[in-house]
């Protein structure tokens, strides 16, 4: 039967939130063609307790494989088998470094047609449809398929949400998957190492983040007294590249491969915007954002955007919030 | 060891980069440049060339595109490859994600390279997945957004950011890698580089030469179609304000957060 296949990634007995998303949309994208949405589940000795609850998601069954978890190629296997014995037609991934790979290698594994960052999925005449933000978000390109269609989501794009028959769990199938020869050259050393401080962004109403613009991780320091100029509950967050130069801690890390928040007030100091970061930041209720770079993508949705050095501008910022809880 | 580095042209970033209504394919006409990403991948191979740690016979610049693109490769080149190989037909024109990943696979097959490196993403398409589809075709092992490498003669031991925190995942050689911009600073090329790269070695070759089924590349050997452009929901622009009197830029910035009760 024809079917809507899904990765479920999962680590220290949970599912990851984009990919229950991702469950989610294709249950409801295969309740509107009439057909049924189903995951795979890679790793070794997965309980039947965890790989059943993608029932509640709206699943109605799992495939588990037993192969290395963490890596992209062995899931391409197993998904390229699972699919091409039930004649799925379609495999749809969350937001994610491993659903962009194990979605690019299924690509050339089955000759089937592939779009990433998808933020939205329609149906139209028995068909999926995907439609892609392109050119810095300027514009929305629909995708169609000629054959099998693989669809890698945006981060955070599918919204994870329990079917009404939440009770519902899901059958379990096991399957022998073959390993390819490639998939075993790769081998995991250490997985989801934490590095730096430990520090808690995600519950904070208040967050100061800072970016490559800073100049140099010293940055940090001020865009700590800036936070707590604020006093509360405020943290400071920080860029992908910053966090990959060793300025600021990991679990401070917003997007792509980071944190999603969401505080009342997100400040962004030296950031230019890029996709990867906006992801992670946009349903932040007020944004503003410092750039000494006009052109600077992050200007075109932040609420408030000031073109300045920030070295100059951040100084005056923490005495003259000072001032104001003082006064 | 020979390592094979995958580059593209892309517009550069000072062009505004638009949609030609008429091909639904990206304008790519006006200025142009490297892909800034790829880069930091010819920079990896040339500190795997300089560090020591494994002799590399070669490093090989291969790009797919049209005329134009030579220049991409003539600046790769003035950054350290040894000599370069230019996929350039009509006939690729409109391939898709998939069918450009083929088609370069099957140039990279007659390479023989023990490690193929290439950016994260290109600035214009903003793919992640070249990479990996390329890996696939080449039956190699393959790793996207690598941050770290080292290499020796049989294994590279790569460090990334993943899902749940840094992985650090060893791969045996050939493989596929692609860098993340905060592998390294890439170097400027010397003058001397610029002025002597037109003199290394391009081999031009279309996709007959290369080896390409054709019915696999172009517009129509892709299996997804774009089109129906149009603009996303629009966001009403924010305030902006020009910091020319930083006193009086504060002052509005309190004043803006003080009326929504931020302060």
């Amino acid at each position: 039967m024809p079917g809507i296949l899904t990765f479920a990634l999962h680590y220290e007995g949970a599912f990851n939130k984009n990919s229950l998303g991702a469950v989610t949309e294709a249950s409801k994208l295969a309740r509107e063609l009439g057909t049924e949405a189903h995951a795979v589940v890679v790793g070794e000795n997965v309980p039947d307790e965890l790989a059943s609850q993608l029932g509640a998601y709206g699943a109605s069954k799992v495939f588990r494989v037993q192969a290395p978890e963490g890596l992209a190629q062995p899931v391409v296997d197993a998904m390229a088998k699972v699919m091409t014995d039930n004649g799925h037609d379609y495999a749809l991934f969350g937001g994610g470094l491993l659903g962009f790979e194990i979605g690019a290698g299924l690509a050339a594994r089955l000759n089937a047609g592939v779009t990433m960052e998808v933020t939205a999925v329609d149906v139209e005449d028995g068909r999926l449809v995907a439609q892609r933000p392109i050119l810095g978000d300027s514009a929305i390109s629909e995708s169609r398929y000629r054959g099998k269609g693989i669809i890698i989501g945006r981060l955070n794009a599918f919204e994870m949400q329990q079917s009404a028959d939440a009770g519902s769990s899901a059958t379990v199938e096991d399957v022998q998957v073959e390993l390819s020869p490639w998939s075993t050259k790769a081998r995991m050393v250490t997985r989801g190492e934490q590095r730096g401080a430990d520090v808690d962004i995600e519950g904070a109403d208040i967050l100061i983040a800072g970016g490559r613009g800073l100049g140099k991780a010293e940055g940090f320091e001020t865009l700590e007294q800036l936070a707590a100029s604020f006093g509360g509950n405020s943290a400071v967050a920080a860029t992908r590249a910053v966090v990959d130069a060793g300025w600021y801690p990991y679990a401070a890390q917003i997007g792509q491969t980071g944190k999603t928040v969401a505080p009342k007030l997100y400040l962004a100091a030296g950031i230019s915007g890029a996709i990867q970061h906006k992801v992670g930041m946009q349903a932040s209720e007020n944004i503003v954002a410092i750039n000494k770079d006009s052109n600077a993508p992050i200007f075109e949705f932040s609420d408030l955007g000031v073109v300045g050095d920030l070295n100059k501008i951040v100084p005056k910022l923490i005495d003259a919030v000072k001032a104001k809880k003082g006064g | 060891m020979k390592i094979c580095v995958l580059v593209k042209e892309v517009p550069d970033a000072a062009v505004e980069k638009r949609i030609n209504p008429q091909t639904g394919r990206l304008d790519r006409s006006g200025e142009k440049n490297l892909n800034p990403y790829d880069t930091h991948a010819i920079e990896a191979a040339m500190q795997i060339k300089e560090g020591g740690a494994v002799q590399v016979d070669e490093i090989v610049a291969v790009t797919m595109g049209p005329e134009s693109a030579t220049r991409a490769l003539h600046k790769a080149v003035s950054l350290g490859a040894d000599r370069s190989i230019q996929l350039t037909d009509d006939a690729l024109a409109g391939s898709d994600v998939q069918a450009t990943g083929y088609a370069l696979a099957t140039v990279l097959q007659k390479e023989s390279p023990d490690l193929v490196l290439l950016g994260q993403q290109s600035d214009d398409g903003e793919c992640y997945t070249i990479g990996a589809i390329v890996a696939d075709h080449l039956q190699m092992p393959s790793l996207t957004q690598v941050i770290k490498m080292d290499v020796n003669d049989s294994a590279l031991r790569c460090e990334r950011q993943a899902e749940y925190g840094y992985d650090t995942v060893e791969i045996d050689l050939p493989a596929v890698i692609s860098v993340g911009d905060a592998i390294n600073e890439p170097r400027y090329p010397s003058l001397k580089a610029i002025m002597g790269a037109k003199k290394k070695p391009l081999e031009k070759m279309g996709s007959g030469d290369a080896g390409i089924d054709g019915s696999r590349v172009g517009a129509d050997g892709s299996m997804v179609q774009c089109g129906n452009f149009k603009a996303p929901p629009s966001k009403s622009a924010g305030e902006i304000i020009e910091d020319e009197d930083t006193n009086e830029t504060v002052e509005r910035i309190v004043a803006w957060l003080d009326e929504r009760k931020l302060i």
